[in-house]
């Protein structure tokens, strides 16, 4: 079964953005504001090994293991976002428990399928995506995440080179934390300002131009607060003195 | 490089923050300012007029090769979770192993330190500062007493940490099983096949023209080469990065390779440029480094010793010494799995505000360091613009061949590269050498290590580096080093003894005066398999 998707791991990030309706993306390089969001709070479970045969006999392994995520009991999530940190991995599928929200109140216990053997390992037996960081959207699954009470995510690992796989800092996000005011960053805005045209004749400066200038001279410092790499100064001593006896070890 | 165009948004906004803040921003922002007293640049109409301008004037240009430059050399932007080290090394035990790798060094070099009761670094004096600002162009006749100081490592010692190196969570044994690699590289890597190899680098395929090889197509060299030429005068005259990428796959004409790489790195040596490298200089006179005797050692063992290179030994002084004091270099360690050393300026152990790099630029040379330099003395005559190449050169790919990464052209992969293309394509070699305890890797390890400088005809290497910066890639090293062994394959499988094979590889020697074509050929030949 072929999802609509880049099943690319390490580029799995990028596809955050295909299918990003979206009115701002969430992500930004490092250096700018990132919109702070808290994860769902949530109780996880396992990862749990499937067995073939008998626990103390038989030591084949069957290279599946599942992970259950289970929200408070009051509480059903609309569920935005789930990250993970891979750790030999090679596919990954998730299949969530609903509240009924079509028929009023009344739960359904049919699990759904809602990601299908989404590829984390381009080559299981060797390192690629083994240890990658991944965002799976919601646009990106085959059903809806809405009232979601608990996933159940089912980690498969077809080599048999590992010795263990799971996945590691999983964390999920419901809806509505997008805030576009946060997550815009410095820079931008301050693009935005400086597409005005300045006066460059000789004249006095107007007081709007000269307030509008120190609004220039403070988002540029801000950038270069965000920005370590932009401001290069190329001293390596500290005050005049750069006399060392040995490195340190720390 | 561009993975899809969905990504753009992200890469766009990645590249606007890496650019601001450089010079190249304040020129463009000073360039548009000036063109507003131009008359055909209308108020109405500003923005397009402005754009206009900065295109036929030529700035659009400068402003597209600084963005391919940030393009080649930063990794994309990653996953917003993904801390800094693992921006610089995804895989856990490799950061662990690099980390054990650098406390190695740091305690060899501060064993040095206690040894011989010298410090890490010092002030000059007044009047020695004088005296090596007087002999600064001369610096090779100077005859310190180096007996003392030995190279923190050589490759040898490296390639035993790599052949070391553990993936903790893969099923080996010491019982040879399926698994377990026949080679010496331990670590389950992907790496290319050769049909990937052929794709990648079909440029080199035996149906393209190539420069330095004489009988590869049914077209006349001499056309061949008149007509390349012509095309790279007219790529140099564009001035565009990207072309002149993808001129160098097929080997750069001598005459145009010293423009071409600038262009190609983006270097143009402006006077700002050279205001840094007297700074830099400035610098070197000021504070006296225990490095610097390790330079001193390096370049009397390597570069001096060399017939092609000992006549650029001041050139080197010069270049590495200046290096060692560039604190921008120090931006290379975002995308490094090396960190730089760290110390505290004397009597202020432990304090924050007194803690700093060491050398300046982060990096320790080692044996066989200055060969990075040398045939780029070759190409630029004018220090401070050799110096500017070498530090993109090294920022770009040599810092690579000495730290322990899973980057496809890191040395680890090339290693596994190596040995895997020798496995599959000379299967029956790789297992004799094996036997007689004569891995195919501990010959040539440090040709790779060395990018081959010092072990090829220049005019070979710098045809070799081009196909290096031309992809943008070191996986031509291991292909290249796997092309030797297939050359020397019949006499390889007469030996009996590791040093019989080594005396084997003076093959390379060989080449100085029988064909300088044959390697070229050679790794062209085995991708025709």
């Amino acid at each position: 079964m072929c999802l609509g998707i880049r099943a690319v791991p390490g580029l799995v990030y990028y596809g955050v953005l295909i299918l990003s309706s979206r009115p701002k993306p969430t992500y930004w390089p490092s250096g700018v504001n990132r919109m702070s969001r808290d994860p769902v709070l949530c109780t996880i479970k396992g990862p749990i090994m499937l067995q073939v045969g008998d626990v103390k006999t038989d030591f084949a392994r069957a290279g599946v293991a599942v992970i259950d995520v289970t929200f408070p009991q009051t509480k059903a999530v609309d569920v935005q976002e789930i990250v993970f940190k891979n750790y030999y991995t090679a596919f990954l599928s998730i299949r969530i428990l609903q509240n009924n929200h079509h028929c009023s109140g009344e739960r359904s216990r049919n699990w759904r399928t809602c990601l299908r053997n989404y590829c984390l390992m381009p080559n299981p037996h060797t390192e690629d995506g083994s240890q990658e960081y991944t965002s799976l959207f919601r646009q990106q699954m085959l059903c809806d995440l809405d009232q979601v009470t608990s996933l159940r995510l089912i980690l498969r690992q077809p080599s048999p080179v590992w010795l263990h796989f799971s996945l590691e800092e999983l964390q999920i996000y419901h809806c509505g934390q997008e805030n576009p005011q946060k997550g815009f960053p410095l820079w931008l805005s301050c693009l935005l300002s400086q597409e005005q045209p300045t006066k460059v004749h000789n004249a006095l400066p107007d007081a709007e131009k000269a307030s509008s200038e120190v609004q220039q001279m403070w988002m540029l410092t801000e950038v270069i607060q965000t920005n370590e790499t932009a401001a290069r100064i190329g001293r390596f001593d500290v005050d005049g003195c750069y006399d060392i006896n040995l490195l340190s070890y720390t | 490089m561009l993975h899809s165009e969905r990504e753009l948004p992200l890469v766009i906004a990645h590249m606007v923050q890496k650019l601001r803040g450089t010079v190249l921003y304040s020129q463009l922002e000073r360039q548009a300012r000036v063109s507003l007293h131009r008359s055909d640049i209308k108020l109405e109409s500003l923005k397009e007029d402005i754009k206009e301008f900065l295109k036929i004037s030529g700035w659009e240009k400068k402003l597209q090769n600084a963005v391919y430059r940030e393009l080649n050399v930063h990794p994309l932007p990653s996953h917003p979770l993904a801390t800094a080290e693992h921006i610089k090394e995804p895989l856990s035990y490799m950061r662990r192993a690099q980390a054990s790798w650098e406390k190695r060094i740091l305690k060899s070099l501060n064993s040095m330190c206690t040894e011989q009761s010298i410090p890490l670094a010092r002030k000059r004096p007044t009047i020695e500062q004088k005296e090596l600002l007087s002999k600064w162009n001369e610096m090779g006749t100077d005859e310190p007493d180096l007996s003392r100081f030995r190279p923190v490592y050589a490759p040898k010692d490296f390639l035993e940490v790599l052949i070391n190196l553990r993936n903790p969570n893969y099923e080996c044994s010491d019982q040879p099983s399926f698994r377990s690699h026949l080679g010496l590289i331990q670590v389950p890597l992907q790496v290319k096949d050769i049909p990937e190899l052929t794709e990648y680098f079909k440029e080199l395929g035996l149906n393209t023209g190539q420069l330095g090889i004489d009988d590869s197509t049914q077209v006349p060299p001499e056309l061949f080469e008149s007509e390349h030429i012509h095309i790279g005068k007219k790529v140099l005259r564009q001035q565009d990065s990207a072309a002149a990428q993808q001129y160098v796959r097929q080997g750069c004409p001598t005459a145009l390779r010293a423009e071409l790489w600038a262009l190609i790195l983006n270097i143009s040596n402006q006077p700002e440029d050279m205001l840094y490298y007297e700074q830099l200089k400035a610098n070197v006179i000021q504070y006296d480094l225990l490095a610097d005797s390790l330079i001193y050692k390096d370049v009397k063992l390597t570069a001096s010793n060399d017939d092609f290179y000992f006549v650029f030994e001041d050139y080197l002084y010069q270049v590495l010494l200046c290096f060692s004091r560039d604190t921008s270099v120090l931006e290379h360690f975002a995308y490094n799995s090396a960190s730089p050393p760290k110390s505290y300026i004397r009597g202020k152990l432990g304090l924050e505000e007194y803690a700093v790099v060491y050398p300046p630029n982060g990096v320790i040379p080692f044996h066989g360091f200055s060969m990075y330099v040398a045939p780029l003395c070759y190409l630029y005559h004018e220090p401070s613009k050799l110096y500017q190449v070498f530090r993109e050169m090294y920022v770009r790919f040599f810092f690579r061949l000495h730290s322990i990464s899973s980057h496809l052209s890191g040395i680890v992969s090339l290693c596994l590269l190596f040995e895997t293309l020798l496995q599959s394509h000379l299967p029956e070699l790789f297992y004799h050498l094996r036997e007689i305890g004569a891995q195919p890797l501990r010959i040539s390890f440090k040709w790779m290590v060395r990018a081959f400088s010092g072990y090829l005809a220049t005019d070979q290497l710098l045809l070799l580096w081009d196909r290096i910066l031309g992809y943008n890639s070191l996986e031509i090293l291991a292909v290249l080093a796997a092309a030797v062994f297939a050359f020397r394959a019949v006499n390889l499988m007469e030996v009996t003894s590791l040093a019989a094979a080594e005396k084997q590889d003076e093959m390379l020697d060989l080449l100085h005066t029988h064909d300088n074509h044959i390697y070229l050929k050679q790794y062209l030949l085995i991708f025709q398999l």
